[in-house]
């Protein structure tokens, strides 16, 4: 195995793993407000996807207004989840609602691509499509640029845990009924959580929809996102960037490697054995807290 | 009215303790039992082998699946792995010589095995993480099968099972399947039945109900949860065999996607977590409501002049499924089973409603 094919899975991995974690990053952010795994994250991602692909191609408007528009609906859509859907289980038992997750990530795989045609929809962000050479490395630009600019929201939205409403979530993330008792609006909090979440799903959705362009199968972003988040530590966005990393370049090695030996295949399965050898050594990840239950 | 009750004085303390203690239950569980053995004789060939036996194996996975997942409280999104595991190792099984009997336990036990490996990574931790572990033992389990030729048969390919006999009944035509399918169900059925009244079914119910509690009052949580794990797995495994031999009798790696456990785990939801009537209702709804929509679109498409999509009509289960297990859970969490019991207990004492109490 040459070196210069080794470096070029490398960066192509941690750039792709950079894009993994901004959907990764969603599923943290609801569960650090609100204790509840997103298992809908992956569609949400597909949905944010197909609107912009919607707003572009079938209303005429230009890429540049089509994303934002879907960025902001995406953004109602995540907090009228909240309100209508995930809010009335507030009590239910943890099972119920991962459930209910469950059953929105399925209707949406089969909402959107009945609605819209199941067909590989090409989404347009004005990312030339020729390759791009360091040396004699070749790297995907579309790729590139994806991984920057999720680097840039996660560290936007770790930011943003220290600004004013940063400082609410984390307290409502904390302690729900103190935070209700010192005046803190904590239905708020997680709806505005819901939202920005979507919008995090809806910039990967854009971002993967640009590479591969946008079908079904970007909801399959939701076995790595999970992988990177429980790897990470659930309620961890740092622990998000590192992990995003570690999972790109398993996953990038793990096919140029290992896929000639075995036949092909590894891709989808590094994630899955990522979670269950993160659950047997470090069940609360590298970065997560660990959490303390009493009776 | 119709389950009277009125009149009916239980004089000892075991004709209480019945599973069904009102005799109005007892003949409609039995005029059930005999539809089902007579249903041969009943309905036409081709619905007893496209409705009702696929209804009788999905009806018992469902159990299985609701076993782990009602009785013991723990989640599982890999159902259709266990399910894999034991239709690939009874045919294995079977191909290799063994008795179909011997095959379908050897199934189970390895389902078991395996499942109970990835139970017992889980359980360490808990709920969430739980539902992370299975969901990513579906995705193992299917690349081990597809990537490796001996067991699946090569990639794309078909593993054809041999022809077989159950307790000296050769399982062919159409008869034979449906009754060797309807015994696992009925046994199936009823140690779900009679679980809640044993201790081990009270043991998964404190489990269930608050593991730390339980531990506090003397029950080995641990023990329990991987029991669980272990019986629900068995219970898959011996599916799998009957699904492979009775119903597909060509197995192959997409049948046991996970589509499979995502049906599965809707028809636990749809018919009520912990129900046994539940899983029923449950496998029926989540198996035939798809079906009876796209005869209802071809219907519309070709007498009202609508067009529909092929995109849409073949996306209309998923968004059936996903439809029905949010619209349960935010409407009747306890599903179809908690519907029928509310009807039951409005005809129980019809037409005085002021006596319920």
């Amino acid at each position: 195995m040459d070196m210069l094919l080794l470096a070029e899975l490398a960066i192509n991995g941690v750039f792709i793993g950079l894009m993994y974690a901004l959907v990764a990053a969603g599923i943290v952010l609801i569960y650090k407000t609100s204790g509840i795994a997103n298992l809908a994250q992956g569609a949400l991602a597909m949905m944010g996807g197909y609107l912009a692909w919607a707003f572009s191609a079938l209303t005429g408007f230009p890429i540049w207004i089509a994303i934002p528009l879907a960025l902001v609906a995406m953004f109602l859509i995540g907090t009228l989840l909240e309100r209508f859907a995930l809010r009335r289980m507030v009590g239910q038992p943890i099972i119920m609602v991962i459930m209910l997750t469950l059953g929105l990530e399925i209707m949406l795989r089969g909402v959107l691509p009945g609605f819209f045609g199941s067909a590989v929809k090409r989404l347009d962000i004005g990312i030339p499509p020729t390759p791009f050479f360091i040396g004699d490395i070749f790297l995907n630009k579309a790729t590139l640029i994806g991984g920057s600019v999720s680097l840039l929201l996660i560290l936007v939205a770790i930011y943003f845990f220290n600004s004013r409403l940063g400082i609410i979530m984390r307290a409502v993330s904390d302690d729900q009924s103190a935070a209700w008792s010192v005046g803190i609006k904590v239905e708020r909090a997680i709806a505005i959580a819901w939202g920005l979440s979507a919008v995090m799903a809806t910039a990967a959705g854009v971002l993967w929809g640009a590479t591969q362009g946008v079908d079904w199968s970007l909801s399959l972003l939701l076995i790595k996102a999970l992988a990177i988040a429980i790897l990470g530590g659930l309620d961890s966005l740092p622990g998000v960037l590192i992990a995003g990393v570690i999972v790109g370049l398993a996953e990038s090695l793990a096919t140029g490697v290992l896929d000639p030996i075995v036949g092909g295949g590894t891709r989808d399965v590094v994630a899955s054995v990522i979670i269950v050898l993160t659950l047997l050594l470090r069940p609360h990840g590298l970065f997560g807290r660990e959490h303390i239950e009493r009776v | 009215m119709f389950y009277r009750r009125a009149g009916i004085r239980h004089t000892r303390y075991q004709d209480e303790r019945q599973i069904w203690p009102l005799p109005f239950d007892r003949r409609l569980a039995l005029l059930i039992f005999l539809l089902a053995i007579f249903a041969p004789l009943l309905i036409d060939r081709l619905y007893l082998v496209s409705y009702l036996l696929p209804w009788v194996i999905w009806s018992t996975a469902a159990l299985g699946l609701n076993f782990l997942m009602g009785g013991a409280g723990q989640i599982h999104l890999g159902y259709g792995a266990v399910i894999a595991i034991g239709a690939y190792a009874s045919v294995h099984m079977v191909r290799a010589g063994l008795p179909f009997e011997l095959a379908m336990i050897g199934g189970g036990l390895l389902s078991a095995a395996v499942g109970m490996i990835f139970g017992a990574t889980a359980l360490r931790v808990k709920g969430l993480y739980l539902a992370m572990a299975t969901l990513a033992m579906q995705y193992i389990v299917d690349f081990v099968i597809i990537q490796f030729p001996a067991i699946s048969g090569g990639t794309q390919a078909t593993l054809q099972v041999p022809r077989v006999s159950f307790l000296g009944v050769e399982v062919t035509g159409d008869l034979a399947p449906y009754y060797v399918a309807l015994l696992i169900c009925l046994l199936v059925t009823l140690f779900m039945l009679n679980l809640r009244r044993s201790s081990f079914g009270r043991a998964l119910a404190a489990v269930r109900e608050k593991d730390y509690a339980a531990a506090v009052i003397g029950v080995n949580t641990f023990r329990y949860k991987l029991l669980a794990f272990w019986v629900s797995s068995f219970i898959g495994g011996v599916v799998g065999s009957v699904l492979a031999v009775c119903y597909y009798r060509a197995i192959s790696p997409d049948q046991f996607h996970l589509d499979l456990s995502i049906q599965l785990v809707a028809m636990v939801i749809v018919g009520g977590l912990g129900s046994v009537l539940g899983s029923f209702f449950g496998a029926a709804l989540i198996l035939f409501a798809p079906i009876l929509l796209n005869q209802f679109f071809g219907f519309a498409a070709s007498e009202l002049g609508m067009t529909i999509s092929t995109d849409l009509r073949s996306h209309v289960p998923l968004m059936l499924y996903g439809a029905m297990i949010v619209g349960f859970l935010l409407w009747e969490p306890l599903g179809l089973a908690k519907i029928y019991a509310n009807l039951r207990n409005y005809f129980l004492v019809w037409p005085f409603r002021h006596a319920r109490q």
